[in-house]
């Protein structure tokens, strides 16, 4: 058995999601047909979307879904800049992002001219508030991941939003990190009012919380003004067109639910484990350096900086010994990439290949850790002495 | 033995692996990223290395049923195979960039890290043979002489060779061995192999440098000093050269004219008959012994001067810090920067980089 290090990458689906998801694929109707059966297959997808809109604090005609994190995040940050208001310029993107958000933006500067103003990151990975709303004056759309994918930290949500409500820039929020392992509140974050602006989407992705590849969703407010990828049968608002995934939905409504119940336990439990995992750490390796916020952080995250040794070696030993790690980012061709994130930091080239990401989730235990521990050291010292070639 | 296998995501890495895991041993696949500029798809035979390339070298470990890994090494084949190729070219010489990864990366840094992460050989698909002698690890042309890549294997030490395994070098003709890996369900049975320069995919050298030596006119002159036409960047010129010469000056004799040499520093071509091509000597420093160095200081051997010429009887000579040889009969057009492998018989004994070359018809005669 694999000790699995990675569920920041992906997780087991839950029984849950597998119960709903085996449940509704049998219902067999379009959604959007006007008979019997297609009327019971709605009503399906509308229970998955109350769910959603209950556990994420908004509305059920603001949960929109996609087909996962990636294709929310395009939507979310791509449909605002199409339907920005006349007059407004530029996209505020913090370093440290996820691709998805990162290669959104890039398209759209060097596709359609869109100015980008880069928020540099604290020392800890956080987004700087101040910074932050600094950049915000005459943006046509704000984004931010509250919960960084590869370091772990935590940022302030209700203060960035906050910044971009004063501003009237709309806001986009990359929660793919965050929802089920900490508190998500579109509404509260956003406040009251009808502006086009402030917190008008947050991104969420399925199989980060045990639903299946191919789910999640963005909540998109009421009051925003978000261009669509896709065009076609006008489903979920004319935001989202295509069939929907009934049994996808069920599916993730079902995990998000789930992962809600539990958060509060879950976080104790994973940050226990964290412990383990951190003490056996500093007392084998001394040298090892832990990056992100020490407390703000996501509770089953540890991201270590190893110094003198490349994360792909690491990665490699650890992987003969049956256990699983991630240096943070491999390119197509499955090359391990130095992290942008570590470099956000502050940090220098070498340091960003030197790094190393042990994410825990729902089905980590401390055998697992124990593993880790039991092979770390001798990993470390062989890759060490292997260089850096 | 456990073995890391070398798959470039051609067909003779995928069945060289296929046979290290039939024979028993512990085998583990990696796929070098070396070069950054790769493409996404590969187009046709010319390159190597995009990510089609690393998804079919991925394939054919999933086929095997053993760990895949990409290791990047890009940075050190731009030092040591790229910025070595450009040098070289500056200085007027020839290089020959697959000796040099051959001795740089795949059966150095690979070989080193292969060893100090726990593997006893790292495995290629190159077509040669390894035989244990009496002293020790020998490397020997393989049984197909169309196919024999012993030549651009001619860099490695004993040592080296001692962490290596070519499982194709006995296999009769290459044919068999795309047959192989049809019956053995490999996607990358019909591939065709990869040739020229892996870092230039399309093929165009001389674009490629131009665009990195640069592009400086200069005087081609004939042996006696007098020019006889320009050229636009003499990196585009090696010896023995006939084409891509746009001479204003014909030759007294009406015959075709060929390039004897490049001089860098003066930025000039030399060019002359194809007698004067003819080479009686060549020497070079910068040279290895794949086992104990000779104990005479003079030997009789075949030299091969190019991956595909005819090896040629010759007298080997080592004359303090040179290895000087002398053919039997005169080499035709020995270009500075190319590699000399001595053999004995199947057998070789080492190679050294040709530095100078002495012309078997002096000027004037």
């Amino acid at each position: 058995m694999t000790a699995y290090f990675d569920h920041a990458a992906t997780t087991p689906l839950r029984p849950e999601a597998r119960a709903a998801w085996l449940e509704a694929v049998d219902v067999v109707g379009n959604a959007s047909s006007v008979h019997g059966p297609g009327q019971r297959a709605r009503r399906l997808l509308e229970q998955a979307r109350e769910e959603v809109a209950a556990t994420l604090d908004c509305d059920p005609v603001e949960v929109v879904f996609t087909s996962g994190g990636t294709e929310s995040i395009n939507l979310a940050v791509k449909g605002l800049w199409w339907a920005r208001r006349a007059g407004s310029d530029g996209i505020v993107l913090p370093d440290g992002e996820h691709h998805a958000t990162m290669d959104a933006v890039e398209w759209l500067r060097t596709a359609e001219g869109a100015g980008v103003t880069a928020v540099p990151l604290a020392e800890t990975g956080a987004i700087p508030v101040h910074a932050f709303a600094a950049a915000l004056p005459g943006a046509a759309l704000a984004t931010a991941m509250i919960a960084n994918n590869e370091v772990g930290t935590v940022s302030d949500a209700p203060a960035l939003a906050a910044a971009a409500a004063a501003e009237a820039v709309p806001l986009h929020i990359d929660a793919v990190g965050a929802a089920g392992t900490i508190d998500v509140r579109f509404a509260t974050w956003r406040g009251a009012g009808r502006a086009a602006a402030g917190l008008v989407a947050l991104s969420v992705s399925g199989h980060k919380i045990g639903a299946p590849v191919g789910t999640g969703a963005v909540v998109v407010s009421r009051h925003a003004a978000l261009s669509p990828l896709l065009h076609g049968g006008g489903q979920q608002r004319g935001l989202r067109s295509g069939t929907q995934d009934v049994a996808g939905a069920a599916a993730f409504a079902a995990a998000l639910s789930a992962a809600e119940r539990g958060r509060e336990a879950e976080a104790a439990r994973l940050t226990g484990l964290r412990r383990r995992l951190v003490d056996g750490l500093r007392a084998a390796i001394p040298q090892a350096e832990l990056l992100g916020d020490p407390d703000r952080r996501l509770p089953g995250n540890v991201h270590v900086h190893f110094p003198g040794a490349a994360g792909e070696t690491l990665l490699f030993l650890l992987d003969q010994a049956d256990v699983a790690v991630s240096t943070g980012s491999a390119c197509q061709a499955g090359v391990a990439e130095p992290s942008h994130v570590v470099r956000a930091l502050g940090r220098d080239e070498r340091a960003a290949r030197s790094v190393l990401r042990f994410t825990m989730g729902r089905t980590s235990t401390a055998d697992e850790v124990d593993r880790l521990l039991a092979v770390l050291p001798g990993a470390y010292a062989r890759a060490v002495a292997a260089g850096s070639r | 033995m456990k073995i890391l296998a070398a798959m470039s995501g051609g067909v003779d890495s995928a069945v060289a692996a296929a046979r290290a895991v039939d024979a028993g041993h512990e085998v583990v696949g990696v796929h070098l990223a070396l070069s950054r500029a790769g493409g996404t798809l590969r187009t046709g035979s010319r390159g190597c290395c995009t990510i089609e390339d690393a998804m079919d070298a991925r394939r054919a470990a999933d086929r095997l049923g053993i760990p895949f890994y990409v290791w990047d090494f890009s940075e050190r084949f731009r030092d040591d195979v790229i910025d070595d190729f450009v040098s070289e070219y500056r200085a007027g010489r020839t290089p020959n960039p697959c000796m040099r990864c051959n001795e740089k990366i795949k059966f150095a840094a690979l070989l080193e890290r292969a060893v100090e992460l726990g593997f006893d050989a790292v495995c290629t698909g190159h077509y040669a043979l390894l035989v244990d002698g009496p002293e020790g690890r020998e490397l020997h042309r393989a049984s197909d002489a169309a196919k024999d890549q012993s030549y651009v294997l001619g860099v490695l030490t004993a040592d080296q060779l001692a962490h290596t395994y070519f499982p194709l070098g006995a296999t009769p003709t290459k044919a068999l061995v795309r047959a192989e890996a049809a019956e053995r369900g490999l996607t990358v049975a019909q591939k065709p192999d990869s040739h020229d320069i892996c870092f230039i995919p399309d093929g165009d050298t001389r674009g490629w440098l131009a665009e990195r030596v640069g592009t400086a006119a200069g005087d081609i002159v004939d042996r006696d000093g007098a020019v006889v036409g320009a050229h636009e960047g003499a990196h585009a010129f090696t010896v023995g050269q006939r084409r891509g010469l746009s001479l204003g000056v014909p030759a007294p004799d009406g015959k075709p004219r060929f390039v004897l040499e490049v001089r860098p520093v003066t930025n000039t071509v030399v060019v002359g008959p194809k007698e004067a091509l003819a080479t009686a000597e060549i020497a070079g420093t910068r040279r290895s012994w794949t086992g104990r160095a000779p104990s005479a200081p003079s030997f009789a051997c075949e030299v091969q001067i190019r991956a595909h010429a005819e090896p040629v009887p010759a007298q080997a000579e080592i004359v303090g810090d040179e290895v000087v040889v002398r053919p039997a009969s005169p080499f035709d057009g020995v270009a500075p920067g190319q590699t000399a492998v001595l053999y004995d018989g199947t057998r070789v004994l080492g190679q050294f980089t040709i530095a100078r070359t002495v012309s078997a018809v002096p000027v004037g005669g």
